[in-house]
């Protein structure tokens, strides 16, 4: 099984990502944002967190529009899994591979610590190593994570069961306490948490573990 | 030629940093102010022959997320 991560100018969390799906079992590969294609054989894309290119314009714009990012769009219409943590998250919403946006938090502040994240959902690739309805412990570390669509979106996010995560106590103004949610096909995920910084003993916290554990798996399945 | 592009936070989308501005305000005394929303001017060179419709395309792809966000484009 194969992963590729793709690394911006301002990346800073691609080495973690990579680190959890290795420790999954997953070989990595990771891609830079100017190549025009993706490594052959992969079998999901990890888009990491940080500040591409600086954060300019608006968080993942600049990147959603990098080359890499058509053949990641492509991937994703092609059926391919993804997953997007923090400023991942924000480019997918940006490449409008996933609905909705990001802004700034409602407190104004960066906020940096670890949430109680519910599992809304245990139906993806991603989130079924959890029980629906499981509290789990999950680091934020983000600026602009305030997600918001309109209604329709929310509703229809909701009602198809596309809400992966919501926060127990929202830390950043959320629509609806939204964490993290799945595209309609469910093999694209988008969360602000990062599931990468909780993989390991000496992190403090190994409630992310599963998630990648889980997606290892089922792409072995799938 | 030039154009000038004015990209604004959608009605109804909250906008803290336009709160934070007026709650600043008020903090200085200026109790005239009912509202704030803050927003961004981009402002871009243009070679001869490149249009509004070019810019509403670049307002689109790049300089505004309409999901969030509003834009109007002056030409000069």
């Amino acid at each position: 099984m194969k992963a590729a991560v793709i690394v911006f100018p301002g990346s800073n969390c691609d080495r973690d990502l990579a680190e959890g799906f290795r420790k999954a079992g997953l070989d990595v590969q990771m891609v830079w944002h100017k190549d025009t294609a993706l490594p052959s054989g992969i079998d999901i894309v990890g888009i990491p967190g940080g500040f591409s290119f600086g954060d300019y314009l608006r968080c993942g714009a600049i990147a959603a529009n990098s080359p890499i990012c058509h053949e990641v769009k492509a991937h994703a219409e092609r059926g391919g899994y993804a997953i997007g943590i923090c400023n991942g998250f924000q480019v997918l919403t940006e490449t409008k591979i996933l609905p909705g946006a990001l802004l700034r938090n409602a407190g104004l502040k960066y906020i940096c610590r670890t949430v109680g994240l519910n599992v809304a959902e245990s139906q993806s690739v991603f989130t079924r190593g959890y029980d629906a309805g499981e509290t789990i412990r999950i680091p934020i570390a983000h600026h602009d994570g305030n997600y918001t669509a309109d209604a329709a979106t929310l509703d229809a996010l909701e009602a198809e069961d596309r809400v992966a995560f919501r926060y127990t106590d929202n830390p950043n103004g959320s629509d609806r306490d939204i964490a993290g949610i799945l595209s309609s096909n469910r093999r694209v995920l988008g969360m602000m948490p990062h599931p990468e910084r909780a993989c390991d003993p000496a992190q403090g916290n190994e409630d992310g573990a599963r998630l990648f554990a889980h997606l290892t798996a089922a792409l072995a399945e799938a | 030629m030039k154009a000038r592009v004015h990209v604004m936070l959608k009605d109804g989308v909250l906008d803290p940093q336009g709160e934070a501005v007026k709650h600043a305000l008020h903090g200085m005394g200026f109790d005239g102010v009912g509202g704030v929303r803050q927003g961004k001017v981009i402002e871009l060179d243009l070679a001869e022959g490149t249009g509004e419709d070019a810019v509403r395309e670049m307002c689109e792809k790049l300089l505004a997320n309409t999901v969030i966000e509003s834009y109007s484009i002056e030409m000069a």
